[in-house]
């Protein structure tokens, strides 16, 4: 608790101790009558007698308890803030004293103030929890200085180039290229999984990552401002800026609300005292037979106390806060409220093939040796010519035959673009290429089947045709677990697009069980897929676009929603797009719109709960069934329930990850 | 010229937009806003008379909620 909520406390336990006094407190006689102060009584024996007014008393825990707000009251009239909650209770209490309910006055402060103070309590702690969420930015930097000790400075304070040291344990403040020292990451706080990660000298670290085994010496590379962990910071928070629609819609909703209800309250006050003041008692209508002007006046000073707009104003913008708070701690970054809420909306997802439903990099996934040659010796033959290229299927050939670089003698390597490649190994002459080059070289194909996942390398030796390496880019272990979670969540209709081959792409479309796929695109095309299918989806929905964020940025920031996926230390695909995906998991869409969903359900429960109690209260005012204690908990009450229904948002629950363990087991 | 400002005791979420609204309606800020979430305001206004707007903000703040201090 703050200082001043503290005070608050004190301030509320005696006033509450005082009003119990004053209730329990005989009547107070005196012995002769004080002007305004005092209450003539004819006692038993028919004396006059005088006794302290009840209002007196009540006035004291009264004034400890809500001396602040009449000041506020007075001093924000004189400001030109009219309508505010200080002045509504200030009338609202005033009015229950002049109409003699001293005890209704007090307690409707009491409670109002109780309230207020359990609002701004709550209101701080889910702030730092989310704070808490977020605080994976290091304080402080052990910075090496010249003769080789260690000094604890900011991290702020961190020049580009300075070494820095992490011991196990500590979280990377900066990031940098690791000059010294090997050691295992957690990643968590970047991606939400805490995929261990082996680094050692040369490689660069990301900062905001706990370094768990070795110490690790860092040579800085970025300020600190620029840093993986304060961008990601910045734009979490930030994002709460932008606001969503129902976000909007309430700021809009209360500008109008208090000066009508507050008129409302006018009207309900003067029209029916006019009647009684003007009308023939005996032709009084149903409604104002039986009633006096001070029934009306408190049925008007209740209209006062729920006019407050606070709890809606407060609960929904603090259930978004909180669901992008969760989001974060998932490792999904959203880049504002507004975004989130359109994830609930979400029609089609369109998914770029190459990076995002697939590994990004090829692999060999079948091996097909021919006259005499077995997997191994066909294998290690093509990764021995591949040995010094730069195309991927070189590299992914060598990474299929580790010991490719020992032991054998390669010559004369002969690059022919478009074709393959033409060397010497071990004396032999190896060619390693597509169908052409075989073709030019003579060697007749044993078969022309094609291999619709992948890419075909043929391999020759001496003029021998040796067999055949598919190497395919594969998809994601999760991805079409992935796509089937998006399906189940409402989705419906995903896309694949991509500029690889029809084949290719048809059979990774019908691995995965997406709905439609378009091949062979070239980028400028994917805008153009993009705007067909924006223009097929129906008026609410919207339209999200994954895609690593490399060189789709125009697809990004043409779709309603742009995610960019495996983001971690990337600036480019932070900038184009709306949603981050720190990690490369497609099943984290699922995640998202789990999370958006539920927001929004929270933010939905909370306005329809607060308008709903105010509207029936607002009603029962008006009609007389109602007191002030209702009114009260019509307007703080409902705040408190209604920024406790928020903090829900904060918690994630993940069941796809529970549901995959128990796969695994 | 972009700031941002740290808000103390800034308690009541209406309020804050009650301030945002007022500080748009400046002369001279191009935009501003007004965070209850993180308690912080960031103001978009003129570099030339950045200081003079400021002092207009924080009296106008000062007049939605007097509680509330902007530490500059």
């Amino acid at each position: 608790m703050s200082k001043k909520q503290k005070k608050m406390l004190t301030r509320i336990l005696a006033a509450t101790a005082l009003l119990i006094l004053v209730k329990l407190l005989p009547t107070i006689w005196l012995s002769s009558a004080l002007p305004l102060i005092s209450v003539s009584h004819i006692s038993a024996d028919g004396t006059p007698a005088f006794c302290l007014a009840r209002w007196v008393l009540f006035l004291i825990p009264y004034g400890i308890i809500g001396w602040d707000v009449l000041w506020r009251a007075i001093r924000n009239i004189f400001n030109g803030q009219v309508f505010d909650e200080n002045f509504l209770m200030a009338i609202a209490t005033v009015g229950a004293f002049a109409t003699s309910e001293y005890q209704e006055a007090v307690f409707v402060m009491l409670f109002y103030q109780v309230g207020e103070l359990f609002q701004s309590y709550a209101v701080g702690k889910s702030r730092q929890s989310i704070a808490a969420l977020m605080d994976i930015r290091p304080d402080t930097a052990n910075l090496e200085q010249e003769d080789g000790s260690l000094e604890e400075v900011d991290p702020e304070d961190v020049e580009v180039n300075s070494i820095i040291v992490v011991k196990p344990g500590e979280r990377i403040p900066l990031d940098g290229t690791v000059v010294e020292g090997s050691s295992v990451l957690d990643t968590a706080a970047l991606t939400g999984e805490s995929l261990p990660r082996d680094v050692t000298v040369g490689d660069s670290v990301l900062s905001g990552c706990v370094n768990t085994t070795g110490m690790l010496r860092i040579r800085v590379t970025t300020p600190c401002e620029e840093s993986t962990v304060s961008k990601i910071l910045e734009l979490v928070e930030n994002a709460s800026e932008k606001k969503s629609t129902s976000e909007q819609f309430i700021t809009r909703f209360a500008r109008y609300y208090t000066p009508c209800v507050v008129l409302a309250a006018a009207a309900l006050f003067l029209l029916p005292s006019l009647g009684l003041w003007f009308l023939n008692p005996a032709a009084l209508p149903g409604f104002l037979a039986g009633t006096v002007w001070t029934d009306w006046l408190h049925r008007a000073l209740i209209f006062l106390v729920i006019s407050c707009p606070c709890a809606l104003v407060i609960s929904v913008p603090l259930s978004f806060f909180g669901g992008i708070g969760g989001a974060s701690k998932c490792g999904i970054l959203v880049k504002g409220s507004d975004y989130l809420e359109m994830l609930a909306q979400t029609e089609t997802v369109v998914f770029d093939k190459t990076g995002t439903l697939t590994e990004g990099f090829f692999t060999v996934t079948d091996i097909l040796p021919q006259n005499g040659f077995t997997q191994e010796s066909l294998l290690s033959c093509a990764a021995q010519a591949e040995r010094w290229s730069d195309h991927p299927i070189s590299q992914s050939l060598r990474r299929a035959c580790p010991d490719s670089s020992e032991g054998h003698l390669v010559e004369e390597v002969q690059e022919l673009a478009g074709h393959g490649v033409q060397a010497t190994v071990d004396g032999r002459r190896v060619l390693v290429g597509n169908g052409r080059l075989m073709a030019q070289a003579g060697i007749v194909l044993p078969y022309t089947d094609t291999f619709p996942g992948g890419t075909v390398v043929h391999v020759a030796v001496d003029g021998t045709y040796a067999g055949s390496i598919v190497v395919s880019d594969k998809l994601k272990p999760g991805a079409a677990d992935a796509l089937a979670a998006l399906k189940a969540s409402g989705v419906k209709k995903t896309v694949m697009l991509t500029g690889d081959r029809q084949e290719a792409a048809e059979l990774a479309a019908r691995t995965l069980g997406v709905d439609e796929f378009h091949a062979e695109l070239l980028p400028g095309d994917k805008v153009e897929q993009l705007e067909l299918l924006l223009s097929q989806i129906s008026g609410q929905g919207k339209l999200a676009f994954v895609g690593d964020g490399i060189n789709d940025a125009p697809v990004l920031s043409r779709a309603d929603i742009g995610i960019a996926m495996g983001a971690m230390g990337s600036d480019a695909a932070i900038e184009a797009a709306d949603i981050v995906l720190m990690d490369d998991q497609p099943g984290k869409i699922a995640d998202a719109m789990r999370i958006s969903r539920k927001t929004l359900r929270i933010v939905r429960q909370n306005i329809v709960f607060a308008l709903g109690v105010k509207g029936l209260v607002l009603l029962l005012g008006a009609m007389g069934l109602a007191n002030m204690w209702m009114a009260v908990f019509a307007d703080v009450g409902v705040a408190v329930l209604a920024i406790l229904n928020a903090t829900r948002c904060l918690k994630v629950d993940r069941p796809s990850r529970a549901e995959e363990s128990l796969r695994e087991l | 010229m972009k700031k941002h400002f740290k808000l103390i005791d800034l308690d009541c979420a209406n309020c804050a937009a009650k301030m945002e609204d007022a500080i748009n309606k400046l002369d001279g800020v191009n935009s501003a806003k007004v965070n209850f979430m993180t308690q912080k305001m960031t103001i978009d206004a003129d570099d030339a008379r950045f200081d003079a707007i400021m002092q207009e903000v924080v009296s106008a703040c000062h007049k939605i909620e007097p509680d509330c201090v902007i530490e500059l």
